[in-house]
């Protein structure tokens, strides 16, 4: 593993030199908040390590996207005959993600790159991206990502791992597909010998500026009937309001909606983000709802979270600590304390 | 890579209305390419997605069999915007289908099993197409005895009315047709609800008997209890569920019964795999 040093005077003009090769994209300004989008020509991500308000799923899995089209027009010989729209493959060089949300995108891969099906728009656009992370070294108070199998320096979804040190970016290159961004940027100067043990250093300082964690060990053991059916959901969730917002923000949901739209005789077939929050997700045209109550709703969250993504895929919770839903939940509901209690309580609470 | 939203262009050849209040319609349709229908080998329990481009897509369980070839069937009650859009629609229109999705009825579990089938109302659609498959000359052999317990609210909402005649001519299956109520005085079968008729017709347990039941969820509360009765054991009642669904193929997210996706890891589950999952369906 090479380790390079950046100084911040060259960082841009690096950015601008690999743009001819990969369309850049960060964090930058979006509305009042700071976002993750493509960056234009004049533009480079936001490096001072705030949190991006929604997660940087966006880039493989943006909020709308048309997945095909047709004509809609009589006597049109496609007419009615959906075609995929192109899936854009060109390179893009994903700067600034936090550790623990590269580790978010890797975990969609679990539900959209599978035995039986591959969903070719995620894919497309994941093998697409070259993941240049920054390291967090100041994790806020809602940061809890090491207990969720990742961290501030988790370099286990990265190509490269940036880590801030005053005028210069310590860069850990982990991938071929990282070194040749860094070579079409043209960081190429070596950090010298001591750097490995200065990253180790700042690296458990941040994980020991974590203050909370969470455990969910026991869930594991307990059957789906006994967290499902347990005593604590009227009263740990009582206070949600099903608006979504937990949904929105999360790195990890990944659920959708499909719908067909049409414009100037053209249908077209969209992909939504969609929300388990929401009582129109799982209603029946009949009008049967097995969702019906705000409680199943949000019981169907953390389950999915912390107990059915466990039991099916094995790789930990579908969590990454990044505390968003924390931050912006408007009725004040913490996953931490849902997830303690899932993991501490017997059926009857 | 295959992109699997992306649905197979079909033309609706015949579309027939399938029950008396015209609620149910038949649509028989045809590939436009050929290839497309060898791509689409399905089992009978599986569905797809019926698409109509600028309405969108309706899960349907495939009531054609395997063992039919050049066409697919489904038969569709007309209930929301997709449905009722295409309940309008008429022959020669070209549409989609997606597919075929999900799991199937456990035939190589069956081979060489007696089989009951307990079916109400216009769930009947992958009943029809598994009693078309295990009747077809090449498979009639691989299975034991067949019974059919099958109802409607009246004679006029019995799907498939030609067929259940045929069928119940046959000396190598049982037909056990009933309705609610009936007046009409040429009414020669059963009347009264399913879970009765399945007390009295349905083949004794064993090991080597397993029911396929599949109806409005009435019927089914009042079945289950019946089979118990009967004695059959929970990993013998296979069952087919309903969910709202979009993707088809498990990864929107929306049809999850605990653990298990209805449309990839069903739809088609015993009841001792129900069991263990909550009840969200």
């Amino acid at each position: 593993m090479t380790i390079l040093t950046i100084d911040k005077k060259c960082w841009e003009e690096g950015l601008d030199r690999a743009r001819s090769a990969y369309t850049l994209v960060g964090p930058a300004p979006e509305a009042e908040a700071l976002g993750f989008r493509e960056l234009c020509a004049t533009e480079y991500p936001v490096m001072d390590g705030s949190q991006t308000r929604l997660s940087p799923k966006s880039v493989v899995f943006p909020p709308s996207q048309v997945m095909m089209s047709c004509p809609l027009k009589e006597g049109d010989a496609k007419q009615n005959i959906y075609e995929s729209v192109e899936i854009g493959t060109s390179p893009r060089a994903v700067v600034g993600i936090r550790p623990n949300d590269a580790k978010a995108i890797a975990l969609l891969q679990l539900n959209f790159d599978t035995d039986e099906y591959k969903d070719p728009y995620v894919m497309a656009a994941f093998e697409a991206c070259t993941f240049i992370g920054l390291a967090v070294s100041t994790p806020s108070a809602t940061d809890f990502s090491t207990s969720c199998g990742t961290g501030p320096f988790d370099e286990s979804a990265l190509d490269i791992l940036l880590i801030d040190d005053n005028d210069r970016y310590l860069t850990t290159v982990i991938t071929d597909k990282g070194a040749a961004w860094a070579a079409a940027a043209g960081f190429c100067t070596e950090a010298e010998d001591g750097a490995e043990g200065l990253i180790q250093a700042k690296k458990e300082a941040a994980e020991s500026a974590i203050t909370t964690t969470i455990a969910f060990n026991r869930i594991k053991e307990k059957t789906v009937l006994d967290l499902y059916n347990a005593d604590h959901w009227e009263k740990t969730t009582f206070a949600c309001l099903n608006c979504g917002a937990c949904t929105y923000a999360c790195p990890t949901c990944w659920c959708f909606d499909i719908q067909d739209e049409v414009h100037d005789g053209t249908s077209y077939r969209i992909r939504h983000w969609d929300s388990c929050m929401s009582s129109l997700f799982t209603l029946h045209g009949s009008g049967h709802n097995p969702r019906e109550t705000s409680t199943q709703r949000i019981r169907q969250r953390f389950m999915h979270k912390l107990k059915y993504f466990q039991d099916k895929y094995d790789h930990g919770i579908m969590c990454v600590g990044c505390g968003r839903c924390i931050e912006q939940c408007p009725a004040g509901i913490d996953i931490r304390n849902i997830c303690d209690t899932m993991n501490r309580e017997g059926i009857r609470g | 890579m295959q992109n699997p939203y992306l649905p197979y262009p079909v033309r609706i050849d015949a579309i027939d209305v399938a029950t008396e209040d015209k609620s149910l319609k038949t649509f028989r349709f045809s590939f436009l390419d050929s290839e497309d229908e060898k791509k689409f080998n399905y089992k009978s329990g599986q569905f797809a997605e019926l698409s109509i481009p600028g309405v969108g897509e309706i899960p349907i369980g495939i009531a054609s069999s395997p063992t039919e070839k050049g066409f697919l069937t489904f038969t569709v009650f007309k209930t929301g915007k997709v449905t009722s859009y295409l309940h309008e629609m008429k022959s020669g229109d070209i549409m989609g289908i997606r597919g075929p999705l999900g799991n199937w009825y456990p035939w190589e579990t069956l081979a060489g099993k007696n089989v009951l089938i307990v079916g109400g109302g216009f769930a009947f659609t992958t009943l029809r197409s598994s009693i078309k498959m295990m009747l077809a000359p090449e498979n009639r052999s691989k299975f034991g005895t067949i019974d059919v317990v099958y109802g409607a609210r009246s004679p006029g909402m019995l799907l498939y009315k030609e067929e259940l005649t045929a069928w119940e001519k046959r000396d190598d299956i049982n037909m056990h047709i009933t309705v609610d109520a009936t007046e009409d005085s040429t009414w020669a079968y059963h009347t009264g609800f399913v879970p009765a008729l399945t007390e009295t017709a349905a083949p004794a347990a064993s090991d080597d008997t397993y029911a396929i039941v599949c109806g409005p969820p009435v019927m089914i509360k009042f079945t289950l209890p019946v089979l118990e009765k009967l004695g059959y054991r929970h990993d013998r009642i296979i069952m087919s569920l309903e969910n709202r669904m979009k993707c088809g193929i498990g990864m929107c997210g929306r049809c999850n019964i605990g653990t298990e996706l209805v449309c990839k890891d069903g739809p088609v589950f015993t009841l001792a795999d129900i069991n263990l999952t909550p009840s969200e369906f």
